[in-house]
């Protein structure tokens, strides 16, 4: 197949939402010998610009940008690899830590804006729910993320937050990474109380917020 | 102030959302769902239990197949009609499957502060002020919640507080939803069993009752199942509740929501009546759709009302009260919208006879609690609870011989018949009626201001009898211990 034919695809695979035909391209793509990074920029990426564009017209929703994300997601998952054997990396926004805190269950609202952050352009490892301090921690000092993310659904499991945030401090973690918080009873002033950096109140805040994070390092 | 009386609805209007044939449907498509792709109980104790009883259990994922008969079976044996008994027996509450019950909302978050009218985060004493206004307030039938987080107390003994609080505001039924751990449903339930009189006292009036939240689609939270396992075995009333959110936790469509919130609210009851047989488990369902926008909990909105009116007539098909959330207004203030979403609320549960509904006194999305909402509240459930009475036609009411009597052009304003009938006839409490004019004079004094000098007046002048000397004591006691044992 033609290369431009092939991105074209790729970008409509994103914005429908067709997550298997997003790999396939993919796969398509390396047997081809295509360059990886233009079908991430010139594919993918713009899919995902062009689904941001017209939720901002209000002509796609929520649902829409999730597998819009998803498709990206499984799409980097091939495409990646090949991309580090060339020794050339795509332009990520920045490294992004997520998880709901210890002794909270809930992971829809976490899981939407890992989507949403992933779809646009950060690198997302979501730890999942219930989360101990000490795996945040760990993790923070393995992968090195710019953001931390948590999110707590419970007034009883909100101070979890401040925990976290808390042993960060004391392993000299802290001023490496930005911590962003969220979860329904989280507020402001909860977030400014705790020493946190970001706060948001649903997932397209969160990645706007999440930029002007990476954007002020 | 005169205390007025209020009659809980049994709605007299007739109202459908689904056919017969539909609820078969949906009730069959949950036993098909329930028996293929099972539900998770992350609770070893709670799989033990229905390992036993001839479900299929994956130990790793937590998943238990419920086979449909096992499910029909267990059905049948929770009771159809039970008592939620209030620290005074003039507030019990015989819960069955006609009459319609208001309680307040829980747990909200943020208060609107009644004298500063700013906006900043609960305290326990908010638990108390809430209680007792909704104890003046004839139209709350008990208290679910707390109303409020009591956030100024250490999270580990917090649902402690947050009884003690709400029983030093009210008499009536306490059903906290924040007990949900094996180590505090016990403590809670002593607490309980002190104001009864003992823990047999207590199965036979339970002052409590929980309320338990599912993990949907198709799950369980595991410290709210063995917090439940310890009320069935106390013979406390437990209620499981699912709150799919269509786009999000369950299909976009509501037909295949209804799938989801029968599979969430049922399942649970099985392993109850496992645990215990003929425990009183009721249903209870805040079935919704997301803001497809923001992905965002919406607490109102026409797919809330459906979905509340369906589920209930549903539960009718199992003969199992169901309590419904409404009243759960995505709106910031005691505005427009939450009239809007309010009205809805209350009013398609109790055309659908909904046992109770769940919600009263909050804002944006069940996180802000306002004592001025709850009043408002209150006043649109006495407007719904007047309409559905509907009308009764019969000679006297018919009155042909007055009309007659009266002819063409009189009045019937000082007839014997208007005076004997006229207290029928709704009675506002902070609905503003008065001329323009008094209105402008009054400084556009509305609905808000009246529940504004109403709260402060309630807060200041309604008395509760207090808990015994005796009573607090023991509270103090348990929840000194409780600090000891979960404090670690």
């Amino acid at each position: 197949m033609e290369k431009d034919k092939l991105l074209e695809e790729m970008r409509t695979a994103v914005i429908e939402g067709e997550i298997e035909e997003g790999e396939a391209l993919a796969r398509q793509a390396l047997e081809a010998g295509f360059d990886p990074l233009e079908c991430i920029e010139s594919g993918f990426v713009a899919g995902i610009n062009k689904v941001g564009a017209l939720y901002e017209e209000g002509d796609m929703f929520l649902p829409e940008l999730v597998a819009a994300g998803e498709v990206m997601k499984e799409a980097l998952a091939v495409l990646e690899p090949e991309l580090l054997k060339s020794k050339q990396s795509r332009t990520i926004l920045g490294k992004v830590i997520i998880g709901s805190v210890a002794h909270d269950i809930h992971d829809i609202g976490k899981d939407i804006v890992a989507s949403m952050l992933t779809a646009s352009g950060f690198e997302v490892h979501n730890l999942g729910i219930d989360v101990p301090c000490d795996t945040f921690v760990a993790r923070v000092r393995e992968l090195k993320p710019d953001i931390l993310g948590m999110s707590a659904l419970l007034t009883t499991t909100m101070p979890e937050q401040r925990n976290v945030i808390e042993i960060l401090e004391e392993e000299g973690l802290r001023k490496g990474v930005k911590v962003m918080v969220g979860g329904a009873p989280v507020n402001k002033e909860w977030a400014e109380a705790i020493g946190a950096d970001g706060f948001a109140e649903d997932a397209v805040e969160a990645v706007k917020v999440a930029k002007s994070l990476v954007g002020g390092q | 102030m005169k205390q007025r009386k209020f009659q809980p609805p049994c709605s007299k209007l007739t109202f459908k959302v689904l056919s017969e044939r539909d609820i078969v449907k949906i009730h069959e498509a949950a036993l098909e769902v329930m028996e293929e792709a099972g539900v998770r109980f992350p609770s070893s104790r709670a799989l033990d239990v229905l390992e036993e009883a001839g479900c299929s259990v994956n130990r790793e994922t937590m998943v238990a197949k419920l086979p449909s008969d096992l499910v029909i079976k267990t059905l049948r044996q929770a009771p159809t009609r039970f008592l939620l008994a209030g620290r005074d027996s003039k507030d019990d509450l015989w819960i069955d499957d006609r009459t319609s019950h208001l309680s307040t909302d829980g747990c909200a978050v943020d208060v609107y502060d009644i004298n500063t009218g700013k906006l900043r985060r609960s305290k326990k004493q908010d638990i108390v002020n809430a209680c007792k206004l909704a104890d003046y307030l004839p139209e709350i039938s008990y208290i679910w919640g707390p109303p409020v987080s009591a956030q100024d107390i250490p999270a580990h003994i917090r649902p402690l507080h947050e009884i003690e609080a709400s029983m030093n505001g009210t008499t009536m039924h306490i059903q906290p939803e924040t007990v949900i751990t094996h180590e505090i449903a016990h403590f809670a339930l002593e607490m309980a069993a002190v104001v009864a009189g003992g823990k047999e006292k207590l199965r036979r009036r339970p002052l409590f009752s929980y309320m338990q939240c599912a993990t949907d689609p198709l799950g369980q939270d595991g410290g709210s199942l063995d917090a439940s396992m310890v009320a069935a075995e106390w013979g406390i009333p437990t209620g499981f509740m699912p709150m799919p959110m269509s786009c999000a936790t369950a299909p976009a469509t509501l037909a295949g929501n209804l799938v989801v919130t029968t599979v969430d609210a049922v399942s649970p009851l099985v392993l109850m009546q496992l645990v215990n047989p003929g425990t009183p488990v009721y249903f209870a369902a805040a079935p919704t759709a997301i803001d497809i926008k923001t992905g965002g909990y919406t607490g109102g909105g026409p797919e809330d009302f459906l979905l509340a009116a369906a589920f209930s007539e549903i539960c009718h098909f199992y003969q199992i009260p169901l309590a419904v959330g409404g009243f759960a207004t995505g709106a910031k203030l005691p505005d427009w919208q939450a009239a809007v979403d309010n009205s809805f609320a209350g009013l398609m549960p109790v055309l659908t006879n909904t046992s109770i509904i769940n919600g009263a006194g909050t804002l944006n999305g069940s996180k802000i609690f306002s004592l001025q909402a709850l009043i408002m509240d209150a006043e649109i459930y006495s407007i719904i609870a007047k309409t559905s009475q509907g009308i009764e036609v019969n000679d006297d009411t018919l009155a042909v011989d007055l009309i007659k009597k009266v002819g063409p052009g009189g009045n019937f304003l000082a007839d014997k018949h208007t005076r004997k009938c006229m207290r029928d006839i709704w009675q506002p409490v902070v609905y503003d009626r008065k001329p323009y004019g008094q209105w402008e004079e009054s400084g556009r004094r509305g609905a808000f201001e009246e529940a504004t000098e109403l709260a402060r007046w309630v807060i200041e002048n309604h008395e509760v009898e207090p808990l015994e000397e005796g009573v607090k004591k023991e509270f103090a006691a348990i929840i000194k211990r409780a600090d000891q044992e979960l404090g670690k």
